[in-house]
């Protein structure tokens, strides 16, 4: 090759990078506005002391990072946990892990019919799923409302049937919290099992049953494994937006059962205290974060061994 | 080596669908295969040979009628308790699992011991000599190893029978040839009964013991590749296996005369119009003289390598093909547009 050709061809290959890079900077530009920046107030505030009437004061603190777990007595000054906050950790987390099993449990069938039936009546399911994005969350989260609460239509036709003598409480417990979020998120399970559910093989089964696999097998042995990254993708749809659900636990909960987000709502409101809600919004950041790690490298973990 | 069991189909119905609708894939089909033998079933799509097969496998219930697996009936088992293993058309390998994984995944669900999974799957890639690949994943290999996966994870748990889905139809012409004969010896090694399914005609011929021709879910004829080939029951089966020359005609004494004054010997007699069936390399180009001469006009001449195709019209109109060794020059001795005398050397009275 000549020495003109390759510095052509040098030039090219810079020409390209430079247009790539011009390519890409608005994306970059809207990242760096839209996500690193706001981060970087957010952490920035978690080591600001709080303002008397909300804000910020700017004077460095760790005072908000303390309250995290921690309260201080009002009379010694001695640290001790803060029960109330482990509350709503351990709610928070508990109660989206669970909504992330259940959704599992009642999407797979749901994403399995669907994936199963003919090509034509497929839009037609997928369709029904989608209906609920419709209205909004909010409509929604009331409507489950009028159903369970005590004059609601579940209780009015038990007390009819003569089921029940007084009305159930079912409105601010954890079921009606769960019964919501399983409601709400639902779809985003149905939705990645069925993208990857309508790629599966079916003469995988046949092959399956033809090798002495009983029914039980077919689905464990291959039918799971083979469905894992729709089964990853709809797990972290739920389970993140679930560690930060805000209005079904408002609504559902009555505000006696509050969740991480309606925790963090409360600093930036009466509680009057940015930094820590600054402070438990990054502590909800880094709980979603190693949750996802670690969950991705466990359900991983047979692939790795093997290569 | 495991004890090989003949199957038995008997009156076996198979219909798809509901009431005056439904569609008869098996129109009252038995066939008996014997123990050890490599059985194919032959013929085009939509003749019900693959829904016999999977009849046999039992991923279909028969609608009426038995099959039987060593004396056994076994219409109403699941293939999971079916001693009887499928090679798919499509392979149907597990994609999240590795070769030596997918070989020994029968063995592993019928619960067999850790160790012995491990030596027959390791016996089984020697006999498909893949063991440098036993770590990988399937959709890493060609499709000729995919191929011979399947196999081995058809043969590992040691079935009685063996039951192939056009296994070779997805492989390139060259591959399938060293496939056929692979087969052919895995089946005299192993001594298992194989019922292979194809509608390729000169696979049929090359690798099987016995053919049963099929069409529209009835079987023609059953027979060894001989058989089926030189003594053709009917159109559908002269045609269907290799190329044939129809000729009608009528019974005479001592054979068939056609309608341009010929006479043909054939075996047996009988009486009123007939169709005759006439291999094209049975057609001799001969001298005016000879028995049962005809004349003919060369109208094209195609040249194939090892033959050349002679297309002739008889006096009369009726169209005949002649297969001619070439020469080693690579000519024919006759030209388009010659007039020149044929006979057949053997013909074949169909039952039409």
């Amino acid at each position: 090759m000549g020495m003109a050709a390759r510095t052509s061809e040098q030039t090219l290959a810079r020409k390209n990078t430079r247009r790539a890079w011009a390519l890409v900077s608005p994306a970059l530009a809207l990242l760096a506005v839209a996500a690193i920046g706001p981060l970087a107030v957010v952490i920035v505030y978690s080591f600001l002391t709080a303002g008397e009437y909300g804000g910020v004061v700017w004077q460095f603190s760790t005072d908000a990072w303390v309250k995290v777990l921690l309260e201080r007595d009002i009379f010694d000054d001695s640290l001790s946990f803060a029960d109330a906050h482990l509350t709503i950790f351990w709610r928070s987390i508990s109660l989206s892990l669970v909504t992330t099993v259940l959704t599992f449990l009642a999407g797979f069938p749901t994403a399995w019919f669907i994936a199963t039936r003919p090509a034509a009546q497929r839009a037609f399911w997928l369709f029904l799923i989608t209906i609920p994005f419709w209205t909004n969350l909010l409509v929604r989260t009331f409507a489950i409302n009028q159903v369970i609460r005590n004059e609601g239509v579940m209780n009015t036709v038990l007390l009819w049937a003569g089921v029940i003598e007084t009305p159930l409480q079912m409105t601010y417990t954890q079921g009606a919290l769960l019964v919501g979020m399983v409601y709400v998120y639902l779809p985003l399970m149905v939705l990645p099992l069925f993208a990857a559910l309508e790629r599966f093989d079916l003469r995988l089964l046949e092959a399956g049953y033809d090798l002495y696999a009983s029914r039980w097998q077919v689905l464990t042995r291959i039918i799971l494994p083979i469905s894992r990254p729709g089964i990853i993708a709809g797990s972290i749809l739920v389970f993140v937006p679930c560690l930060g659900a805000y209005v079904t636990p408002r609504i559902l909960g009555g505000g006696k059962l509050m969740m991480l987000g309606n925790f963090i709502e409360l600093q930036f409101g009466q509680g009057r205290n940015w930094p820590l809600g600054a402070a438990l919004s990054i502590v909800l950041l880094v709980i979603v974060t190693i949750a996802l790690l670690v969950y991705v490298r466990t359900i991983s973990g047979g692939d790795k061994a093997r290569e | 080596m495991s004890q090989s069991y003949g199957i038995s189909v008997r009156g076996v119905v198979k219909a798809f669908g509901q009431g005056p609708s439904a569609v008869r894939a098996l129109d009252d089909v038995s066939v008996e295969i014997g123990g050890g033998e490599f059985f194919t079933l032959l013929g085009p799509s939509g003749c019900g040979k693959t829904t016999l097969l999977r009849l046999i496998a039992g991923f279909e219930m028969p609608t009426m009628g038995e099959i039987f697996l060593d004396g056994a009936d076994i219409s109403a088992l699941p293939p999971s308790k079916r001693p009887v293993n499928t090679v798919f058309q499509s392979y149907a390998l597990f994609p999240h699992l590795t070769v030596a994984e997918n070989i020994g995944f029968g063995l592993k669900m019928q619960g067999k011991p850790r160790a012995e999974v491990a030596e027959t799957v390791a016996r089984m890639l020697a006999l498909i000599q893949l063991e440098p690949m036993a770590a990988r994943r399937v959709n890493q290999l060609s499709g000729g190893q995919q191929q011979r996966v399947a196999l081995a994870r058809a043969l590992a748990p040691q079935p009685k029978v063996l039951l192939l889905d056009e296994p070779l139809s997805a492989l390139d012409a060259k591959l399938r040839k060293e496939m056929q004969s692979e087969l052919k010896r895995l089946q005299q090694e192993t001594g298992i009964t194989f019922v292979f399914v194809t509608h390729d005609q000169e696979e049929a011929l090359t690798m099987s013991d016995r053919i049963a021709v099929m069409s529209a879910g009835h079987i023609e004829q059953i027979g060894t590749p001989r058989e089926v080939y030189t003594k053709p029951v009917n159109r559908f089966v002269a045609s269907f296996i290799g190329e044939t020359n129809f000729l009608g005609g009528e019974w005479g004494t001592g054979g068939v005369k056609l309608s341009n004054g010929a006479m043909i010997a054939v075996d047996g007699k009988g009486s009123g119009a007939v169709t005759l069936a006439i291999r094209p390399e049975q057609v001799r180009l001969c001298a005016s003289a000879d028995a049962g001469a005809m004349p003919a006009t060369v109208t094209e001449l195609v040249y194939f390598g090892t033959d050349t195709h002679c297309h002739l019209a008889l006096a009369g109109g009726a169209r005949v093909t002649a297969r001619l060794q070439s020469q080693a020059s690579g000519d024919v001795a006759i030209g388009v547009g010659d007039h020149v005398h044929i006979r057949a050397s053997a013909a074949q009275v169909l039952a039409d």
